[in-house]
């Protein structure tokens, strides 16, 4: 099978006063049709600025300066600027983390769905609200004919964000990018929100790469795990093999800092230290003085190591039992 | 238990936020943006430079316009660049009374800065105690006290210091008094935005847990976060001072000529438009643009500098 | 939104009644009228009987009510300069200034939001910073000194122009005006422009920083996700957004031109209100000057309530109410 998206090698910069910032560092992942991969990092991991770069949305004075983003069968590295945003929103879209934000305020749901639609299709006004009031009843919405006629601010946060996720549905596209899309929401409407994630991307093939900070939300959710930490793919798995036997300390640090797992009362372990700014990073493995197993050879950058499908970026990966 | 309450659950010698600045810190911070900006820097330059020529105006200026007996009628209207009575050459010319334009522009720029920074001083300080207070008391003091500076805010300064200048009569102390009631409102309304802002804020309700007296809260506290935007409006106000002077003496309503701003300057020059004694008034007009142009300019960059958006 | 009508509508009846007091206990603080009317060496007598013709020996308060009842009628007095009904007076004048005003607003208008948003979309091209350095000027050169370059350039020096004054009158649609003549169009030009430098920096401001703030926002990111050309959102999503902020400031800030005609009626001695008021103010003709002022704060209030309403219209947020 074909994945319906294939990163290699993407590499984002950003030129700031302090110098070349590398948030992106020759990241590589795929996925398949219908499958969920979770792309999992502590803020400022550079997990976003990926998502952002897979549409070919960096802004100065950051450019993506090497890789390749295949979506289906086109590299939309190479594409033109036209030809690319002919791609969004078509082929791969995306879904931003605050639904309270992402909606223009000053505009009916309708209106702005139906815009979404007719950029990429020529049709009639009347055909392109169907089309969006579909969409709304896809992702759960009840009565969506009401809600095409609603402003923004009429609807709940979670209602909102199902908005978002139908206008990203409405040209049924391969990819969709899920930018921490329920960590604005209450536990339950996220809960709600996952299920109906989950049973589109059965439905509908859709690819989807969800980025989060919450290791929970992925380990029910997520078929494949990417770790990301300082710019860089250290760990990547099925859901299985990632939360169920993690090789990188760090994956192994973040799963022990989940609380709930741990005798109640009991500490909680915690990985020293915090989250490196990507201007300031340790020579060699960027998480070396952070990790308990570092050594000299940390200096170094670590190799990739595989077995099977698992792959970790480490001098000393955990053991697999 | 007692462990696990004092122990947040970050690594303690870590702090989670940007590094704490201290002023020193801030300062250099301030002045290594403020520098990205050739234009702002060259603007600085100028205001320094004016405001030298402009104090320094008796030991610097060949004549002194407020002396009558040095005035020689002989000397009117002289061309730029004319040798006069004086024995001296007039680089700006001479103005209808013989007065020698470049030594009236310098004095009168001394009047203008005079007016400008003590206008916009005192209506800061008024300001920052009106706004501070309505901010920090809240209730009804807040809005008595709002109300009464947004209805004025509505009228524009000019018609206000137009209004009060013709009450109040002519002269330095007038014209001061005549701005600081027409631009105060500018400053405590920024002072009050940003404090409500602040307000809200959690180190704000924290401090008044605390038994510190008010006074401390207010000015320790709360004045130094709202001070960047008010240090912006305090730029473009005493520029804005130094016009509305110049405007109101051009109007007629400001300072006699006899004590020379660049307002009143421009006004006997305008008289004299449609003959071709044009340095009567272009002269003192360049030097107030100048003036109210570098200070804009500074503060300008000010602005982007405080910007919390703006990126470093 | 009936109930809101109402009550910033009563809330515009305080304030006008407010300021009437405000404005007619200040200026009649001004000096004594009667020195600058009288002849010095006028008798006591006709002074006291000149003093008694205006009111000028009634207490404040007295006077205050006076005026109340006469406003009532329509009467706000007779100028002491012209001698004729300050009413008459002001609104002969009043066509001159609002004809002054509203062409400075096109050009402010028309030049500065599109300068503003092309220098909000593309702020770090040369184009760009050329705006904002233009506006910078704008709006920190003094008027005055801007409309006499104006003169001495266009008038004195090249001729091309009229250096003052209004044009002749031609009717239009039964108004009569001078913008319905060619020769009324050559003098309110030059006035007009110089009017509208300070607005016109103050537009490309404000929309410039809208439309810089709109261009970082989530609906922006996730418009331009959705392939949405920067036209397109440019047009469709973000000029709805900002027009909000720039029709209320833009509103309140009509009245403010109204007020800064004096200054270009004094430079370019354009017969409207704003030379009236400088004139009133300098002979001490109180009338007028109350007159005037208090004209100023009711179009003022007015300004405001439709500016409330329009931005009601604009906001869904405000116009619906509804959740946060």
């Amino acid at each position: 099978m074909t994945a319906a998206l294939d990163v290699k090698g993407l590499t984002t910069r950003f030129d700031t006063r302090a110098g070349t910032v590398t948030a992106v560092d020759d990241v590589s992942f795929s996925v398949e049709p219908g499958r969920i991969m979770g792309l999992v990092g502590e803020s400022g991991s550079g997990k976003s600025v990926t998502g952002f770069s897979i549409l070919g949305l960096i802004d100065e004075p950051g450019r993506v300066s090497g890789g390749q983003v295949m979506v289906e069968d086109t590299d939309l590295r190479t594409l033109s600027p036209d030809a690319l945003r002919s791609m969004r929103g078509r082929k791969v879209s995306m879904v931003f983390q605050d639904p309270m934000m992402t909606l223009n305020p000053v505009l009916r749901i309708g209106d702005q769905m139906a815009m979404a639609v007719r950029v990429h299709e020529e049709m009639p006004q009347a055909k392109a609200l169907e089309r969006a009031r579909d969409a709304l009843g896809i992702v759960g919405i009840p009565s969506p004919e009401e809600r095409l006629a609603a402003y923004p601010h009429q609807l709940s946060g979670g209602m909102r964000q199902r908005v978002a996720i139908a206008t990203a549905l409405l040209h049924r596209p391969a990819v969709i990018i899920a930018d921490e899309p329920t960590t604005a929401l209450d536990v339950s409407i996220q809960g709600q929100i996952l299920a109906e994630v989950r049973r589109l991307a059965d439905e509908t093939r859709t690819a989807i790469v969800w980025i989060t900070h919450d290791l929970a939300v992925v380990s029910s959710l997520a078929d494949d795990i990417c770790v990301m930490y300082a710019g860089k793919i250290v760990e990547r798995g099925t859901a299985e093999e990632v939360i169920g036997q993690p090789r990188h300390p760090y994956t192994r640090g973040l799963l022990d800092s989940v609380p709930g797992q741990h005798e109640p009362g009991a500490r909680l372990p915690q990985i020293p230290g915090s989250t490196p700014q990507l201007s300031h990073l340790p020579s060699g493995c960027p998480f070396r003085n952070r990790c308990p197993r570092a050594t000299q050879v940390c200096t170094t950058l670590p190799p990739f190591t595989s077995t099977g499908g698992h792959s970790v970026l480490c001098h000393h990966p955990l053991e697999v039992s | 238990m007692t462990d696990a309450v004092t122990t947040p659950n970050i690594a303690p010698d870590e702090p989670v936020g940007p590094p704490v600045e201290t002023r020193v810190t801030r300062l250099k911070n301030f002045w290594s943006d403020f520098r990205q900006s050739w234009v702002a820097i060259g603007a600085l330059i100028v205001i320094v430079t004016l405001l030298l020529l402009s104090f320094g105006a008796p030991l610097v200026a060949p004549q002194d316009p407020y002396d009558m007996a040095m005035l020689d009628w002989l000397d009117a209207f002289l061309r730029p660049g004319t040798e006069g009575t004086g024995g001296y050459v007039h680089v700006l010319g001479t103005d209808n009374a013989g007065r020698d334009m470049l030594s009236a522009i310098l004095y009168g720029l001394r009047t203008s800065f005079t007016i400008g920074l003590s206008a916009g001083a005192l209506a800061l300080t008024i300001g920052i105690t009106v706004g501070l207070t309505a901010a920090y008391f809240g209730g009804r003091i807040e809005s008595v006290l709002m109300r009464i500076i947004d209805l004025q805010l509505s009228m524009p300064a000019i018609l206000l210091a137009l209004v009060l200048v013709a009450l109040l009569g002519q002269g330095v102390m007038q014209i001061i008094l005549a701005l600081v009631v027409a631009q105060y409102a500018y400053f405590a309304r920024t002072t009050h935005g940003a404090a409500t802002v602040e307000r809200g804020k959690d180190y704000i309700e924290a401090a008044r847990s605390t038994p510190l007296p008010t006074h401390r809260v207010l000015f320790k506290h709360l004045l130094p976060n709202v001070m960047p935007p008010l240090i912006v409006v305090a730029t473009v106000q005493v520029a804005s001072a130094i016009a509305l002077e110049a405007t109101l003496s051009f109007l007629g309503v400001g300072l006699p000529l006899t004590e020379p701003s660049l307002g009143s300057l421009i006004s006997n020059g305008f008289k004299y438009i449609h003959s071709d004694r044009y340095w009567l008034s272009i002269y003192p007009g360049i030097f107030l643009m100048i003036t109210v142009v570098a200070i804009n300019l500074v503060g300008d960059q000010v602005r982007t500098v405080l910007d919390p958006r703006h990126s470093r | 939104m009936f109930g809101f009508i109402i009550s910033r509508f009563l809330q515009a009846i305080v304030v006008v009644f407010a300021m009437s007091i405000i404005v007619f206990v200040g200026v009649y603080a001004i000096g004594n009228p009667i020195d600058v009317m009288i002849d010095p060496a006028a008798t006591a007598e006709m002074r006291a009987r000149l003093i008694a013709q205006y009111g000028l020996d009634q207490p404040l308060w007295r006077q205050y009510l006076t005026f109340l009842a006469n406003v009532a009628q329509g009467d706000l007095g007779r100028s002491m300069v012209y001698n004729t009904s300050v009413t008459g007076l002001v609104f002969s004048r009043l066509p001159a200034t609002l004809e002054l005003v509203l062409v400075a607003i096109a050009i402010a208008t028309i030049i500065g939001i599109p300068a503003g948003i092309y220098a909000g979309y593309r702020p770090k091209s040369f184009a760009s910073k050329a705006i904002m350095a233009l506006s910078i000027l704008g709006f920190s050169v003094p008027t005055f000194w801007i409309g006499m370059l104006l003169i001495m350039g266009f008038a004195v020096e090249l001729g091309w122009l009229p250096s003052g004054g209004r044009g002749d009158e031609g009717t239009f649609l039964g108004i009569s005006t001078s913008l319905a003549t060619a020769n009324g169009w050559s003098h309110v030009i030059m006035p007009a422009v110089n009017l509208s430098l300070f607005k016109m920096g103050l537009m490309i401001r404000l929309t410039r920083a809208g439309m810089v703030e709109a261009m970082q926002t989530d609906y922006v990111k996730f418009a331009r996700a959705q392939g949405l050309p920067d036209r397109q959102i440019v047009f469709k999503h973000v000029l709805r957004n900002i027009s909000i902020p720039v029709v209320t400031v833009f509103g309140l800030e009509l009245g403010s031109t109204l007020a800064f005609a004096v200054v270009t009626e004094s430079v370019f001695n354009w017969p409207g209100v704003g030379k009236l008021i400088i004139d009133s103010i300098l002979t001490l003709d109180r009338p007028v000057m109350v007159t005037y002022l208090i004209l100023v704060v009711i179009l003022f209030v007015i300004i405001n309530f439709t500016v409330d309403i329009v931005y009601a219209r604009l906001d869904p947020r405000v116009r619906l109410g509804g959740t946060k």
